[in-house]
């Protein structure tokens, strides 16, 4: 469904395109005062066209971002989009979070939240139109001071001018009459050829203030009287507090109070530092919890994911007769792929604020992808009205799906600590440390892909896929959205949807019920699919002797952006010559989140390590904002992505995580991180998403790289050691 | 709780501490100094690194009294050196960050980098940053803009 249905669907948005003219759609926002609740009073003079935007006295222009900043560039590239139709510099457009308030809902989702990589696309003709239908508010207001034609008016750079009579005057001094004008039913915008802003390289609104470190994130939020928590979890999933005692802990200079919570218990303290000890001064003992007599083993859960492989699932695609075609196929090859666990890590670690009021209701200040499930929560939690209940966001230190949790964990947890020590009449911040964050669950699940394939004529006749792997659906509020016939969509996406024309293909899935807390991780179900179904098509195509490359353009004849990617990337990286010594090639490429991705890395081995030495990428994301923030994601991503291929992964043993900070838990650092090259594919086609969009193809394609460079086949990520003696 | 004086970012400065308590928490909780960032607490990811007599530490792993009469720079106070003014527009006109927090580190690394090898090749920078951890992969523009920032007062100082 595009954004501009679901626009429509929403009543926000009537839209039509007419013949010779732009695009052209109607607008209904209703009041010309901000819908969204304010803290500050509202300043009179103050122009608000719609719930985004607010044009002052002085000039000044803020944008409320109804996406989240977790590094992506968002508030940059919503600036871009609203500069277009306001006709400023982007520059000049403050950047601001947005409140908790359903005029701020994505447009993908319904609700108020970032994340599936649909903030460009979803928001981009509400965008549009929200700083178009200002300007032309602001030239009416203009017109009408001049007694002129608006239509011999021009907007640019922040100033209306009548060039007839030589007239100027800026946005502030409209601002005040700008308000008393009926917003535009229907407002004309640019075609794409009239780009001043939108598509050029855009410096980033939040580059300066992160550098200097000014830019204020959650963890950095401070007021009059803070304590700071820490809380002491169970050291197993679903575990249970048994007893504690907290003489030692309350001994700990600074100490102010220890409290139980639903989660384990809090230590509050003058400070960090203080809870910090205080909690590792607690005595305490735990139970398993329910379930919990045999404890989670990662070893035994892969064999026991394995064995599942090997039964009938819940069928998510079932193409032909896939029994038939393997039976009949001159050449089967079978193999199991397997991706571990894994945590999101931030590189701020999570934190919220809790400031409890005198009518029952809070201020949280924390830094989430989620307002629109955090604060219903909230308010459930606390029984009082939504306006009771108010956030401040901030910058995001990363995201990756983490701060965009189902169950509102950290919000509701630093709420239970708060209301537990009501006691002590002072806000409350609730911190997890790195160890909190890395053993707190919440992860990519850990999945097991059986895949056997079959070679007829020299053309792959069968695939049958079987998943296996927690659903992360399952028991959430998006369990009705998500799970359809026993399938989650987002354990199978990337894998029931492969578009390679193969006639006989089934997929099955299979999702266990386990205590790990799982949950979306930067690219969802595509990081394990993605995987195995990349490198089983290598497997193949060396079975086959044929080209990789080769093999996917002839698979992908019928999808252009996918096959245009992939002849970018090999174009790029030079996939027709011949690779240095010792040097191996791997490609791949994948659909998601709407966008279009293909990879070319080169790798090398060293005494069994693993060195990937230049990434290749070619992206289709349709219509671009900011090519600048582009190329940063898909670098990014692919580094993400090498860290959850190289060393990264979350093991349990012991019903524990074995996993505690970064020594174990190894993200890539600069030495290892090799120099990615981002094409972006110029394309008139549907916009989609991008900070996803560069994570899926990458680990295949180093496996396949090392591969080319004489190891052996790597079916199980991390690789780790596999390589080694 | 003890006393201990220092000088920080120019200024002398007088805090009343735990012994013991990392830098990074005087810093953050008691001086409110809160461009210097937490990420690990063991040293592992360098997002806390500050100049202590010029030469880049983690300030997590560095115990309040280690700082008694020393002298120190953070985040707060890079600019007012040329080189760390260097790094910080190098910084921001190659839109290095992304969300953000780990960059002040970053600087602080490459401004004490960039003191000591003035035009540092690749290696150079991967050795010299290696202790600075960044989950967004902004290393590519990092070391183009540790590259800038060299040729910059490499110009200047001509």
């Amino acid at each position: 469904m595009s954004g501009v249905e679901n626009l429509s669907r929403r009543g926000f948005l009537k839209g039509s395109l007419l013949a010779g003219g732009g695009l052209i759609l109607g607008v209904s926002w209703g009041a010309r005062r901000a819908q969204a609740q304010d803290a500050e009073p509202e300043a009179p003079a103050v122009f608000q066209p719609n719930a985004f935007l607010r044009i002052a006295p002085s000039g000044e222009i803020t944008l409320l971002a109804k996406h989240d900043e977790m590094g992506q560039g968002i508030w940059t590239g919503l600036a871009i989009v609203v500069a277009e139709g306001l006709r400023v510099d982007p520059a000049t457009i403050r950047v601001l979070p947005a409140p908790a308030d359903p005029a701020f809902a994505n447009n993908a989702f319904g609700v108020q939240a970032t994340g599936g990589s649909t903030s460009t696309w979803s928001s981009y003709e509400q965008m549009r139109m929200a700083g178009a239908t200002a300007r032309v508010a602001l030239v009416t207001a203009a017109a009408t001071q001049w007694g002129v034609d608006a239509a011999d008016c021009e907007a640019t750079d922040g100033k209306v001018r009548h060039a007839a009579s030589d007239r100027v005057l800026g946005y502030g001094e409209l601002a005040q009459a700008a308000g008393d004008v009926q917003i535009a039913e229907r407002v004309e915008l640019r075609e794409r050829a009239q780009f001043e802003r939108i598509g050029k390289p855009t410096p980033r609104q939040d580059s300066a203030v992160k550098v200097r470190g000014q830019a204020l994130f959650s963890l950095d939020q401070r007021v009059e009287g803070m304590l700071t928590a820490l809380v002491a979890r169970p050291p197993t999933f679903g575990g249970k507090l048994a007893r504690f005692d907290a003489a030692e802990a309350k001994a700990i200079p600074g100490v102010k109070a220890v409290v139980e919570v639903p989660s384990g218990v809090a230590v509050i303290g003058d400070g960090y530092w203080s809870a910090f000890r205080g909690r590792a001064a607690l005595e305490l003992e735990w139970t398993p919890g329910e379930g919990g007599d045999a404890p989670l083993d990662s070893d035994a859960l892969r064999a026991h994911f394995e064995g599942l492989s090997q039964r009938p699932g819940n069928v998510a695609r079932d193409d032909g007769d896939v029994v038939a075609a393997l039976s009949a196929a001159e050449r089967t090859l079978e193999a199991v792929y397997e991706v571990p666990y894994q945590a999101h890590a931030p590189m701020e670690p999570l934190s919220c604020l809790v400031e409890l009021r005198a009518d029952g209701g809070a201020k949280l200040t924390t830094g989430t992808q989620f307002l629109g499930i955090d604060h219903p929560a909230v308010v459930g939690r606390l029984g009082v009205t939504p306006e009771q209940v108010e956030f401040q966001n901030s910058y995001l230190g990363g995201g990756f799906g983490r701060r965009a949790n189902p169950a509102s964990d950290f919000v509701l947890e630093a709420l239970e600590v708060a209301l537990a020590a009501k006691d002590l009449g002072a806000p409350i911040k609730t911190v997890w440390t790195r160890e909190d964050d890395l053993q707190g669950g919440w992860y990519r699940p850990l999945f097991v892909n059986r895949i056997v394939a079959g070679i007829q004529d020299g053309a792959i006749s069968a695939w049958h896929q079987r998943i296996v792997g927690q659903s992360i659906a399952r028991g959430t509020a998006f369990e009705g959205a998500m799970i359809k016939d026993g399938v989650d969509g987002t354990s199978v996406e990337g894998a029931a949807d492969m578009p390679h024309g193969i006639p006989n293909l089934k997929v099955e899935l299979h999702s266990p019920v386990l205590r790990v807390p799982v949950q979306w991780w930067r690219s969802v179900g595509h990081s394990n699919t993605a995987f195995a179904k990349e490198s089983m098509l290598d497997e193949l195509a060396e079975a086959l002797g044929q080209d990789p490359y080769a093999l996917r353009m002839q698979l992908l004849e019928e999808h252009p952006r996918l096959q245009r990617v992939l002849r970018v990337a090999a174009e790029a990286a030079g996939w027709d010559t011949e690779p240095a010594e010792g040097m191996g090639r791997g490609i791949s490429v994948h659909e998601s989140f709407k966008g279009f991705a293909a990879h070319v890395v080169e790798a090398t081995l060293e005494d069994g390590v693993p060195r990937i030495r230049r990434v290749v990428v070619a992206i289709d994301c349709g219509l671009v904002i900011n090519p600048d923030q582009v190329e940063a994601q898909l670098q990014g991503a692919a580094i993400f992505a090498l860290s959850a291929t190289l060393g990264q992964g979350i093991t349990l043993k012991d019903g524990r995580v074995e996993q505690s900070n970064f020594h174990d838990y190894p993200l890539v650092r600069i030495h290892e991180a090799p120099a990615v090259e981002v094409h972006i594919v110029e394309s008139e086609e549907p916009m989609g998403g991008i900070g996803e969009v560069g994570v899926p193809g990458v680990a295949s394609a180093v496996c396949s790289a090392l591969r080319a460079a004489g190891a052996p086949r790597i079916r199980r990520l991390p690789i780790g050691t596999q390589l080694q003696g | 709780m003890a006393e201990y004086e220092f000088e920080l970012n120019g200024a002398a400065t007088q805090v009343t501490a735990e012994p013991g308590t990392p830098m990074l928490w005087v810093l953050r909780d008691t001086l409110g100094l809160t461009g210097t960032k937490y990420g690990c607490g063991r040293a592992l990811c360098g997002a806390c690194t500050i100049h202590l007599e010029g030469q880049a530490v983690r300030a997590c792993a560095l115990p309040v009294e280690f700082a008694q009469g020393k002298r120190l720079r953070t985040i707060e106070g890079l600019e007012d050196e040329r080189v760390g003014k260097a790094v910080v527009d190098a910084w921001i006109a190659g839109d290095v960050v992304q969300c953000g927090w780990c960059q002040p580190g970053q600087c602080m690394s490459a401004a004490a980098l960039l003191a000591e090898v003035p035009q540092p090749d690749d290696a150079a920078i991967d050795a010299g940053m290696a202790g600075n951890l960044c989950r967004c992969g902004a290393y590519p523009r990092i070391r183009r803009a540790i590259h800038r920032a060299a040729d910059a007062l490499a110009q200047e100082g001509k």
